[in-house]
């Protein structure tokens, strides 16, 4: 990768729909880097983008946004950027202002308050062509005349026309650093910010440019006064004359820079865009049908169903070559260190096992990625929210939250990875720490062999399927009321507002919607990637240490005439009964008493809290019948069946009764048991206090509910 | 002088006044909804909320409860300014 020249960094900036990130990736032909601003969970994404002319810049994409009012972490991101306030970043040599061509007006007002920062800037008109096909001709010469100078020129990054033309104008606004042409402000208001900036320089010690001056007046949100470290005490006496001097003056403060701003934008514009003969866009009519009363919902649960049954069934092919791959890679890498057992194992369980447990998840965060990039790019994404957003609100989610809550019911991580889309900090919080309840694919294992094993065999296989389905419903049942209460009594946050652009449709760039998808999943191997890997292992200790030869001996002996397999399956079993873990299970069995579960179950559930679907190849070696065990094995299921209590006041009776199966399907089907969701969890919510929390609550909520469900149908069979 | 979440699909209306202290409608300021814009009352969602809005070439999305507060004056002249579709 080539390096910036000099170390200039320029700023890409741009109301959202505009296609600031196409024009991004055409910059920076996909030379990119991203990583996380410091203490928030907003991706920095940067890249080096040729001038030209040879000159290289940095490049950075800063989220879109409509106004520089600090509401949002994204919103604080950008102000902080261009200010120079975000450790190791320096102040941007030139700020690149992405506009939508068809709405020259609202997407210059960000562009206007950006002015007020007095850094060089370029307006670059995208989407050129679609303003061209509107009939929409726009003078950038006159408009550039009007803006103080500075360089305006037309682009459509979606055909990638005009990009020479948008890397020459950095070039020339790096070299000739010409300012935007900034608004007059009224007198009144602007003597109302001299005072504020003055005061607050005056009490902190630190200098205050006019921006932070104007963020400091017109904000409700008191971010940009907390980072200057302005206290209340100080900054409201100040703050309270300064507004009611702009109150005297005929502006109510909360309005007065909109209404200024867009005012002299009108000005501004006047005279800059003529309207000629054009087709008018098609988005109405398409609304039309996708938002009907009645067709909408139906097309909408269509369009989801079809994208999501697609990511389990496409998934599917992949997940299976990578889980031959890992067992082939197993077979070839054991056999010559049959000598070693300890290495043997560590390598084909442990390390192989451990890569095989994270590469295992990104077929479906591959596919995912790549329709929620088809979805969001085509426009779809804003009118599924508007459709749903009705059904969440309520429990203080939003219409955003639908789309990672149903992929949820395939697979947490991918789902986890998707919240990013939704804006407000406190229902993507919230949405985030409920989609682990969704009964994703890797229960389904658990539920199926128990179904089959006694369910089925008892009361038919109707009640088989009203299991299958009540189960994937247990962990909806609790997700509601838990976003409920955390949204309202738990998460202070105060809730943003849903508005909520409905942009216009577009056909979706393939370039952009998989250089994302592939950014998501690097991402997701990184970092979730090692610490699934780092429990692998641990748990692949904890039940193969220690180990003490003279059992597989005892085992021998003891069986003199059994075949090969069975004395490997019950050596396998004792070892996992003497390790760690099966210590560990014995003690804590107490514990998984009142769910009816016996010590065998108790490792399984143990061993399968870094996933789920260990329990059942678990179950196979605690109940001797090989670690090969799938949910349809006849032996595994015989073995259950025929498991009667040895002690006890239950001694005698069989262990897996109608109470103890559903009360571990319903266990299972709450707690907290991946170790991936965990860390990914970790990683979207910015630290390890809200992961820690879903795995107290889900753990804690599921041995409550098996409890229950164990007590109660214990005394009604 | 008509609350916002009173209007009918496709009805226009000039917005008279809206609460500047208020979250939402800093927001839609921010996108260009001042009094005397004229606005249009799309549709509503098939649930009935939220509203889906167009003023100034744009069409926004919010919610029944954020749209009580902005009144609108549905007598004023108001396709002068008749928004284009985007």
């Amino acid at each position: 990768m080539s390096t910036p020249d000099a170390g200039l960094l320029v700023a890409l900036v741009g109301n959202p729909n505009t296609g600031k990130s196409t024009l991004f990736n055409a910059l920076t032909g996909l030379r990119q880097r991203v990583g996380n601003y410091p203490g928030v969970t907003v991706a920095r994404k940067s890249g080096t983008c040729d001038l030209g002319d040879g000159q290289k810049v940095e490049l950075v994409d800063l989220p879109g946004l409509y106004s520089l009012a600090a509401a949002s972490p994204d919103e604080q991101v950008v102000i902080d950027a261009l200010s120079g306030n975000i450790a190791g970043d320096r102040r941007p040599d030139a700020v690149v202002l992405v506009v939508d061509s068809t709405n020259l007006l609202r997407n210059l007002f960000l562009a206007s308050q950006v002015a007020e920062l007095g850094r060089p800037v370029v307006i670059v008109l995208n989407q050129a062509d679609v303003a061209k096909e509107q009939g929409l001709r726009i003078d950038t010469e006159l408009l550039s005349r009007r803006l103080g100078g500075v360089p305006v020129v037309m682009s459509s990054a979606w055909k990638g026309e005009g990009i020479l033309d948008v890397r020459r104008a950095i070039a020339s606004a790096v070299a000739n650093q010409t300012p935007m042409k900034r608004v007059a402000w009224p007198t009144n208001i602007a003597a109302a910010l001299t005072d504020v900036a003055t005061a607050a320089a005056a009490d902190t010690g630190k200098p205050v440019t006019e921006a932070e001056g104007q963020r400091l007046l017109f904000d409700t949100n008191p971010s940009t006064a907390d980072r200057l470290g302005w206290t209340l005490a100080q900054r409201d006496k100040t703050l309270r004359s300064a507004r009611d001097r702009v109150r005297n003056s005929g502006y109510n403060p909360m309005a007065a820079e909109p209404l200024v701003h867009y005012a002299h934008l009108r000005i501004i514009l006047e005279g800059v865009v003529t309207e000629g003969a054009g087709k008018a866009g098609r988005s109405a009519a398409v609304d039309r049908l996708l938002l009907h009363r009645f067709l909408g919902p139906v097309l909408f649960l269509g369009i989801m169903l079809g994208f999501f049954g697609s990511v389990f069934w496409l998934a599917k092919f992949p997940m299976a070559w990578i889980q031959s791959g890992v067992d082939w890679t197993k077979t070839i890498v054991a056999p010559p260190l049959d000598a070693y057992p300890m290495l043997q194992s560590l390598l084909a369980d442990g390390i192989i096992g451990g890569v095989g447990a994270f590469l295992v998840f990104l077929p479906q965060i591959l596919i995912l990625f790549l329709f929620i990039g088809i979805l969001e790019d085509s426009g779809y994404m804003a009118r599924a929210a508007f459709i749903m957003d009705r059904l969440f609100s309520w429990c203080g989610l939003n219409g955003k939250s639908f789309v990672p809550l149903l992929s949820g019911f395939a697979c947490a991580i991918p789902s986890l990875l998707s919240t990013r889309t939704i804006e407000d900090p406190k229902a993507r919080l919230a949405t985030a720490f409920v989609v682990p309840f969704m009964s994703c694919s890797a229960r389904f294992p658990i539920y199926a062999l128990m179904c089959a094993a006694f369910i089925g065999p008892l009361y038919g296989p109707g009640w088989e399927s009203v299991v299958m389905v009540g189960m994937h419903c247990v962990g909806l049942f609790f997700a509601v009321p838990t976003a409920f209460v955390l949204t309202r009594l738990v998460l202070k946050v105060k809730p943003q507002p849903f508005v909520l652009e409905l942009p216009r449709y577009q056909m979706p760039k393939p370039r952009d919607v998989l250089w994302r998808m592939w950014q998501n999943a690097a991402e997701f191997v990184s970092k979730a990637g090692t610490v699934i890997f780092a429990i692998t292992i641990i748990v692949w200790a904890l039940s193969y240490f220690p180990r003490d030869a003279s059992v597989a001996e005892r085992i021998k002996a003891s069986n003199p005439t059994a075949a090969e397999e069975v004395v490997k399956a019950k050596t396998q079993a004792a070892y996992v009964e003497q390790s760690y873990m099966g210590r560990f299970g014995k003690a804590v069995q107490p514990v998984f008493d009142p769910l009816g579960f016996d010590w065998k179950i108790t490792v399984g559930v143990l061993a399968s809290f870094p996933a789920r679907e260990v329990i059942v190849s678990t179950l196979g070696v605690t109940y001797s019948v090989g670690e090969g065990a799938k949910a349809d094995s006849q032996h595994l299921r015989k073995a259950m069946q025929d498991a009667k209590w040895s002690e006890g006041p239950r001694a005698g009776s069989p262990i897996f009764s109608l109470a103890a199966v559903l009360a571990l399907m319903v266990f299972f089907a709450l707690c907290s048991q991946c170790g991936p969701t965990i860390a990914t969890l970790a990683q979207e919510t910015g630290g390890w206090k809200w992961a820690a929390g879903s795995f107290v609550y889900m753990t804690a909520l599921a041995w409550l509910a098996g409890t229950a469900v164990y007590q109660v149908v214990i005394r009604l069979t | 002088m008509t609350p916002l979440s009173q209007l009918l699909p496709g009805q226009f209306g000039k917005l008279a006044s809206l609460n500047p202290e208020r979250g939402v409608d800093q927001r839609l300021m921010a996108l260009g909804l001042l009094p005397g814009m004229v606005l249009k009352l799309i549709r509503r969602a098939p649930l009935g909320d939220p509203l889906a809005i167009e003023f100034g070439g744009q069409v926004v999305s919010l919610r029944l409860a954020e749209a009580e507060n902005l009144i609108v004056d549905v007598s004023a002249d108001c396709p002068i300014q008749r928004p284009r579709q985007p």
